[in-house]
């Protein structure tokens, strides 16, 4: 097997008491696509940042193209590109100056560092917007143009933290088509998102992360089989919550996690209809009365659920520095 | 290691280009930038000026834009501080500390874009001040070199301002704590009226520090005074201020980001 293209070998950060990386290990084959998953400060953040050598980590280190950021964040700097949260381009410069000032610092001469904005815009679909000043651009313009400035140095590995992040959908899709391209032609990508949709349709492999610590990896559908095929729903009110989750850890032998923002339990179903049945059974003796019950396939929403106990919707302290875009995605159906 | 030194200058120069594109593409900014130092010159001139020079034997203008310069360029160098607390907040910064480029040359790139200003500032003042009369008092060369210092003081506090703006991460917070430390530093001075008129207990603090101290200087080689020391003086405050906030800056600005 090729050498991965980036590995992170038990990076530990801490910021005071939280612990925004508490441990973490993972590697990235070339030319693909790895998906970071979690909530609000998860520490996928933190983790971007230390293998883009924009902060050290505590103890453990990474290696992006074989290079050790640690030890040689210059020489990473020059195989990985990095868009984050915010379009970080200046709003007062044209989009082609914008693009042309990055190839400079990334000292190409200055004849190419032309050639190679013209080349980007035209990959982003931004030539004819390419002379007009940045603050004339919509949202998604800036976050294509931010991607493009992360592609002027040609990495063979490019960072994109949430990528789509505020986008609308339109914008969102053509985000997706240009990471796939890039990622068609050999570089190769780690993005986090707080969407599981997002992870789903683009990462060849997802890592789950939550209070600092991947917690699971594996691809969409290895992650779907975590759950042992069909789940259960059983959304109940608040009164009847202690006596369902009793009943339905009987049925599982486990306790089954409560969804605050639904309000309901997610159990698998072991022996489809046959477990639904026994939950139906036990519920009416009971006496309770289900607000919702459906039996369904697990979606990526129902592994983060069972994984982390809380839904991808994080109560988590918010250790991520930059500014947050305001839209959450709870783990509704 | 010639290499490095060819990227670090290359990259600053980027980075100064980058600076002074802002500047013009916000011309408001550049407009208030210059008319603000002309309205104190205007003011203190028409409205003080007869009040002040009471006692003195030089015509008030020539007494005041020598301190009018200084004080210019210590209130551009507020500009420092806030200009990279915007990068900061934009997550700009960040893009530039993913690049294989020179790690000082995202402030020796703003300090000097901010001089670059200055000079521009400068220039005006000077133009408006000898429309209302002011007159060198001594050679060309002489005045130049005041009219350096006061550049040279200025780009020096821009470099504290930098290690400012970087330590309070915040634009609004960045231009009140410098105005906390600059208010005093400009009025509690010789920059609009000469110490001696002060109570003695003030006098001590005003005369010899460094806004004073500079003022004097300017005031001395542009009005042709006997200056005595005060080049040396001024010289060594420049140096002095460069000495602690340059390493401090470019510290600050590694630890800013990341923590």
């Amino acid at each position: 097997m090729a050498e991965p293209s980036i590995v992170a070998d038990s990076i530990v950060r801490h910021f005071g008491e939280v612990k925004a990386l508490d441990g973490v290990s993972l590697s990235v084959e070339s030319g693909t696509i790895y998906g970071l998953l979690g909530p609000n400060g998860a520490g996928k953040t933190t983790l971007i940042r230390v293998l883009t050598t924009l902060l050290k980590p505590d103890s453990g280190t990474g290696l992006v193209a074989g290079i050790d950021v640690v030890a040689d964040p210059h020489g990473a700097r020059e195989s990985l590109g990095l868009a984050g949260q915010t379009a970080a381009v200046d709003e007062f410069l044209t989009g082609r100056e914008n693009l042309e000032m990055v190839g400079n610092l990334y000292h190409l001469p200055s004849k190419d560092a032309t050639s190679r904005a013209d080349e980007v815009l035209e990959r982003i679909h931004l030539t004819e917007a390419g002379g007009r000043p940045v603050s004339t651009y919509s949202g998604g313009m800036r976050r294509r143009l931010d991607l493009a400035a992360s592609l002027v140095g040609k990495p063979e590995v490019l960072f994109l933290d949430e990528p789509t992040t505020g986008l609308d959908p339109r914008s969102r899709l053509e985000m997706w088509g240009l990471i796939n391209e890039l990622v068609d032609e050999g570089t190769t990508v780690m993005l986090t998102t707080q969407y599981l949709e997002e992870a789903d349709r683009l990462a060849d492999r997802i890592g789950v992360i939550d209070h600092g610590r991947l917690i699971t990896e594996g691809t969409a559908s290895d992650l779907k089989t975590k759950l042992g095929g069909d789940i259960i729903d059983v959304a109940v009110s608040e009164d009847d919550r202690d006596r369902t989750a009793s009943i339905l850890a009987s049925v599982t032998d486990a306790d089954a996690p409560w969804d605050e923002t639904t309000f309901s339990f997610t159990i698998p179903a072991a022996h489809g209809a046959a477990t639904l049945t026994e939950v139906v059974r036990k519920l009416d003796q009971a006496g309770i009365v289900p607000n919702d019950l459906a039996l369904h396939r697990p979606s990526l929403d129902d592994v983060f659920l069972s994984l982390t106990g809380h839904a991808t919707d994080g109560d988590a302290p918010a250790t991520d520095q930059s500014p947050r875009s305001g839209r959450r995605r709870t783990a509704s159906k | 290691m010639s290499r490095d030194v060819a990227h670090q200058v290359r990259d600053t120069i980027v980075m100064v280009k980058r600076n002074l594109l802002r500047i013009i593409r916000l011309p408001q900014l550049l407009f208030f930038s210059s008319v603000q130092p002309i309205i104190f010159l205007l003011l203190f001139t028409y409205v003080f000026g007869g009040a002040i020079t009471r006692g003195t034997d030089i015509a008030y203008i020539d007494f005041l834009l020598p301190g009018v310069l200084v004080q210019t360029a210590v209130f551009g160098s507020t500009q420092t501080a806030i200009g990279l607390t915007e990068d900061l907040a934009a997550g700009v910064i960040d893009r530039f500390r993913s690049l294989p480029m020179a790690r000082s040359a995202v402030l020796t790139g703003r300090t000097t874009a901010d001089l670059v200003r200055n000079v521009a500032v400068t220039i005006i003042m000077l133009t408006v001040g000898s429309i209302i009369g002011f007159r060198i008092g001594g050679t060309v060369l002489e005045a130049l070199l005041g009219v350096t210092i006061a550049l040279l003081f200025g780009f020096s506090l821009s470099w504290a301002m930098a290690a400012l703006g970087l330590w309070v991460k915040n634009a609004e917070t960045a231009q009140t704590a410098s105005f906390v430390l600059i208010f005093p530093l400009v009025f509690a001075s010789s920059v609009f009226v000469p110490t001696a008129s002060m109570p003695s207990w003030l006098q001590g603090f005003a005369a010899n520090q460094p806004v004073s101290v500079v003022a004097s200087t300017v005031r001395a080689l542009m009005g042709g005074f006997p200056v005595g020391s005060l080049v040396l003086q001024s010289a060594l405050w420049i140096a002095a201020i460069l000495a602690v906030f340059f390493p401090l800056g470019v510290r600050i600005y590694r630890r800013a980001v990341g923590s």
